[in-house]
């Protein structure tokens, strides 16, 4: 597998990697066979027409659904290859592998400090003896995460908004808010899915600059599932585009918007919604009108 | 051998009372994904009224026809007071709820509440101690297990028969009418049964007049041929051991719960030789914890959408 | 449609037409209807609050008497009706009603504002709280202290332990209870009260640790297979599980003493430390102190515990359990902690009680007190602790007074009724917590909403 490995604009060593991942829910077929090599370092684009299973693989390598064929392997910091077969959502969470989705998942009746603070928190060790008790490893370990919190959120733009509660942000927040908090378990590898879902235009090039400052200042590989082509051209080292739970294509994006089985796959879709534009560039930066 | 089919007609008996019973629960949670808490008062209600009503008006020792007329009667009215105590239930502790999106503990304490109320309301209204039943026929010895001593008694066959018929109905409810495509539908994806321009509201109603129509029956069957007598606390634990089949089929899945109830009963009926008639209740638990250990999906899956 | 005048008259008239068309027959009108419901209503509480039934002897006798007595279902239908006209034409009698409750609102909001400030307000408030509860008792008949202790104090204990459980983890747990009995016969056995000897006689404030260790044994093995599945299921086990308790403590005669219960009396705590000697003996007032002294420690303790990372933790697990395991909780983890908690609490309880009334057998441990514990619970403010606190004082010591109106067996159907009332119109409780309160505010406009004992759904694909 190393051998694949060769060196990317973007990459280091490989950090994720799949092979022959197959999920199927009784006779239908939600992924099949997909290889996906991810590298330190970049951020990788997975495209595709809706159903295309996009957030069937998010959900296969964060642990909600185990595939029934194929390997799923991450490659942490010291080289040491992991399994994440059958492993918990949170011990996946653990490893280093870090989640956003596609429709909010906020803890809505607490405020975004909590929110992300819970994350930032989640492996400390003070028990619920120590916390009854307010020992100081535990006061320490709560003023640890709350400065914690606070800083990601201010790195989110939402410094201003520590203290409201997650349900009364607006959209664009109410998503940074959720990147904020898949950044505080310190991930090596962040899954955005569909971060500019919902948003404006002004609010998407916001989030495309937020997700390369957390790829370059923080180091953080970034798996992106996005439906607006702008932001995933203008962000995205590599793309990988998934049509029926198949791999179609994969390369560089302007590559990749050239590839024929792309531009069928998304004219395709594009055609049944009748609202068929000729060019390619408009039919593939089709924004989620089904969502 | 002839008391292992001694207790094997015993537990087929009880085993077809928890089916039908047991059916309640299913379909409840199939469309609203909820544990009806309140089911065993629909049980309650059945044997109560069933009860009333072979006190009140049947004549007090028919005989030929009469007897089976007013066991039938019994058995309806059972079924007519369960189905309506549902529909209350229904409409009073689940329909605001779901209007408001309550979170779901709100929706089980709202049930247990109803529970609660119902058979205490019951003890009130009707004395908190057991009552007899009237006895429509002498429930003598029908016919022997062939080629053994094994008798198998009227009531016996009337609780198996009944139950026999309610299932095959409800299979048939379920499976072919334009209720159960509703039914289905709704428990497969209410938000898109909505939209298609399925009646939730509706569906959701006659959902629990069904269990309803059936838990009352399951009541009566229950005080007149199994126990001979009515309690305003008899829901309970036959309540949880319906809910035990249950889950032991697949909650959700009506088949399932049919089976589950059947292999219920025969178990807890071979816990008698075997551990002794007092912990003949422990035995259900157990059975409980042990499927959700090993099996939470139950015997035969849980969707009532796919496997109905 | 007719065309000539573009006036919005003619826009609008045929508009109208059709409404009319639409329209039902005038009793299917909503407001009609809800008269309907309204005098039912009114029919079910004359049927609620008639007379004892006679059993089998007279089987109609309380809804012959109450269906007979005019007079009565009159009040009561009129009761019905009256609720309907205020509903329906009671817009300006609302209108003064909303500037009162504004005008408390605003009257309260500084002390609020005050009571919100910090911890020394707070810990104000506590202290006078708990003077308060050291000195009334001093001020009652003896009949009211033995009611403080036996069914208030101990009450106290266990809401503040199912509070952990069904406000903060949001865990559905009707077999309570059963931990109690545990605590309870904990204590007679290691006193030596039941028929099987203890290795040691112990005080029972000896046997306060073992007690509580115990029922955290016991949550934990009850929790680790249960907790794993879908919330609800939690319910129907916990049931269960009190379930096989009361049928152990009733049928092992040999080890519990079956339905007869302890065979000797368990002996008072006692306290012979450092030339301390003091012993509880009948007296209620020095139990009462005891309780008080529990429930003090108690809620500085789990109050600390739900500000800390542990309370976020459950409220996260309570609101959406996939997006806390996404975070990177170990949701299961988080549950069992709470479920054993409330365990070990309520196992406390049951070793004051024990203590205090000396025998104890099965039936002490109904289900029934389950329902209860709950019921206050959730009256006062599932998760606020001073609303659990205030919502049992206040059920547990009301039907005292309403002894000699209402007939003590009926205080539990309309607890039933009661529950059933508030989580149609007040889930969040007396005194709500903030995050609950919150909660439910937004899952009415549609946000959030995904509760621990929900089936939390995967995520869709």
């Amino acid at each position: 597998m190393t051998a694949t490995a060769t060196m990317d604009a973007s990459g280091g060593g490989e950090v994720l990697r799949t092979r022959g991942v197959t999920l199927r829910f009784g006779g239908l077929v939600s992924l099949q066979d997909i290889d996906l090599t991810m590298r330190r370092g970049e951020i990788l684009a997975v495209i595709g027409p809706n159903g295309a299973g996009k957030t069937s693989l998010f959900n296969v390598l964060t642990g909600v659904y185990t595939p029934q064929e194929g390997e799923l392997t991450f490659i942490r910091a010291d080289g040491a290859p992991v399994s994440l077969l059958g492993r918990k959502p949170y011990r996946v969470n653990r490893l280093g592998l870090a989640r956003t989705f596609q429709n909010i998942r906020l803890f809505a009746a607490l405020t975004a400090l909590e929110n992300v603070q819970i994350a930032a928190e989640r492996a400390q060790r003070s028990g619920p003896i120590a916390n009854m008790l307010g020992m100081p490893w535990a006061r320490r370990d709560q003023k640890a995460s709350a400065g914690r919190a606070a800083e990601l959120l201010e790195f989110a733009g939402l410094g201003a908004r520590v203290n409201e509660l997650a349900g009364n942000l607006n959209y664009g927040d109410q998503r940074r808010l959720e990147m904020a908090r898949a950044l505080a378990s310190d991930p090596e590898v962040l899954l955005l899915d569909e971060p500019a879902a919902g948003t404006n235009r002004v609010e998407k090039e916001q989030m495309a600059a937020l997700i390369r400052r957390i790829n370059e200042e923080l180091a953080i590989s970034v798996l992106l599932i996005e439906h607006d082509m702008r932001l995933v051209m203008s962000v995205a080292h590599r793309v990988m585009v998934l049509n029926f739970g198949r791999v179609i294509a994969e390369g560089r994006p302007e590559q990749v918007q050239r590839d024929p089985a792309v531009v069928e796959a998304y004219l395709g879709a594009a055609e049944e919604d009748a609202e068929n534009t000729r060019e390619t560039g408009d039919a593939v930066g089709r924004e989620d009108a089904d969502e | 051998m002839s008391s292992f089919l001694d207790y094997l007609t015993l537990g087929i008996v009880l085993g077809s009372m928890y089916a039908i019973f047991a059916i309640g629960y299913t379909l409840v949670y199939g469309v609203l994904q909820l544990i009806n808490f309140a089911h065993s008062e629909v049980f309650m209600t059945g044997g109560f009224v069933g009860m009333i009503v072979l006190t009140e008006f049947a004549p007090s020792r028919p005989h030929g026809f009469p007897s089976v007329l007013w066991m039938v009667i019994g058995c309806l009215s059972g079924m007519v007071g369960g189905a309506a105590i549902a529909w209350c239930l229904e409409r009073v502790a689940y329909r605001p709820l779901r209007k408001a999106h309550a979170p779901r503990l709100v929706f089980l304490l709202s049930a247990v509440g109803a529970s609660f109320f119902l058979y205490n309301l019951c003890g009130k209204l009707f004395g908190r101690t057991p009552i007899q039943v009237p006895s429509l026929y002498t429930n003598s010895v029908l016919f022997h297990w062939p080629g053994t001593s094994v008798e198998v008694r009227v009531n016996q066959v009337v609780v198996v028969g009944a139950a026999v018929v309610m299932m095959i109905a409800l299979d048939r409810v379920v499976n072919r009418t334009k209720l159960g495509s509703g039914i289905r539908a709704v428990a497969q994806d209410a938000e898109t049964a909505g939209l298609m321009g399925v009646d939730i509201d509706r569906v959701v109603s006659r959902t629990f007049v069904i269990g309803g129509l059936l838990g009352g029956a399951a009541g009566f069957l229950y005080g007149y041929a199994v126990s001979g007598q009515v309690v305003f606390t008899m829901g309970f634990v036959p309540g949880i051991k319906a809910f035990a089949a249950a889950v032991l089929g697949g909650i959700g899945n009506v088949r399932g719960a049919m089976l589950g109830g059947l292999l219920l009963g025969v178990i807890e009926s071979f816990t008698v030789p075997l551990l002794g008639s007092e912990w003949i209740d422990v035995a259900a638990f157990v059975i409980l914890v042990l499927v959700l250990m090993f099996r939470p999906t139950g015997l035969l899956g849980e969707r009532l959408g796919r496997s109905a | 449609m007719s065309g000539g005048t573009a006036s919005e008259e003619s826009f609008r008239r045929p508009k109208v037409d059709v409404a009319r068309l639409r329209r039902d027959a005038w009793y299917r009108r909503p407001r009609w209807r809800r008269l309907l419901g309204f005098v039912v209503a009114g029919l079910a509480l004359a049927v609620v609050t008639g007379p004892q039934g006679a059993g089998s002897t007279a089987l109609m006798s309380s809804l012959k008497a109450t269906f007979t007595s005019v007079p009565r279902l009159g009040v009561c239908v009129g009761i019905g009706v009256l609720l309907w006209a205020v509903r329906e034409f009671g817009a300006p009698l609302r209108a003064p009603a909303r500037t009162a409750q504004d005008g408390v609102a605003r009257g309260v909001a500084p002390l609020r504002r005050f009571y919100a400030a910090g911890v020394w307000p707070k810990l104000a408030v506590g202290a006078l709280v708990l003077l308060a509860g050291a000195v009334i008792p001093n001020l009652l008949s003896p009949t009211w202290q033995v009611v403080f202790v036996e069914q208030m104090g101990v009450y106290l204990l266990l809401a503040v332990g199912l509070n952990v459980v069904i406000g903060w983890a949001g865990l559905l747990d009707l077999g309570f209870v059963a931990f109690y009995a545990v605590g309870a016969y904990s204590v007679a056995f290691w006193t030596g009260s039941l028929p099987v000897q203890p290795p040691v006689v112990l005080n029972p404030f000896v046997v306060i640790p073992i007690a509580v260790l115990t029922c955290l044994a016991a949550g934990l093995l009850l929790g680790t297979p249960t907790l794993r599945l879908r919330g609800d299921y939690l319910a129907i086990v916990t049931l269960g599980f009190h379930e096989i308790v009361y049928l152990v403590a009733k049928n092992a005669d040999g080890f519990t003493g079956g339905s007869r219960g302890t065979t000797k009396m368990i002996p008072h705590p006692s306290i012979h430390l450092f030339g301390l000697d003091y012993n509880w003996m009948f007296d209620p007032l020095p139990y009462w102190y005891l309780i008080l002294a529990f429930t003090a420690i108690l809620v500085v303790l789990f109050s600390r515990l739900e500000n800390s990372r542990i309370g976020r933790a459950w409220t996260a697990v309570r609101e959406d359990e996939v997006a806390a395991q996404a975070s990177g909780l170990n949701t299961v983890r988080y549950k069992l902690m709470a479920f054993a908690i409330g365990a070990s609490t309520s196992g406390l309880a049951g070793v004051v009680y024990a203590s205090k009334v000396g025998f104890i057998n099965p039936d002490n441990f109904p289900l029934l007190a389950s329902i209860l514990v709950l019921s206050y619970v959730i009256f006062g403010g599932m998760g606020s602790i001073a609303g659990v606190l205030v919502g049992t004082a206040l059920l547990t010591l009301l039907p005292q007074w309403l002894k000699s109106y209402v007939p003590a067996e009926d205080r539990y159907m309309y607890l039933g009724g009661l529950l059933v009332a508030m989580m149609i119109f007040r889930p969040q409780g007396v005194i709500p917590s903030r995050r609950r309160q919150r909660e439910i505010k937004l899952a009415e406009s549609g946000v959030g909403g995904a509760d621990a004992t929900g089936a939390a759904g995967g995520t869709t694909s």
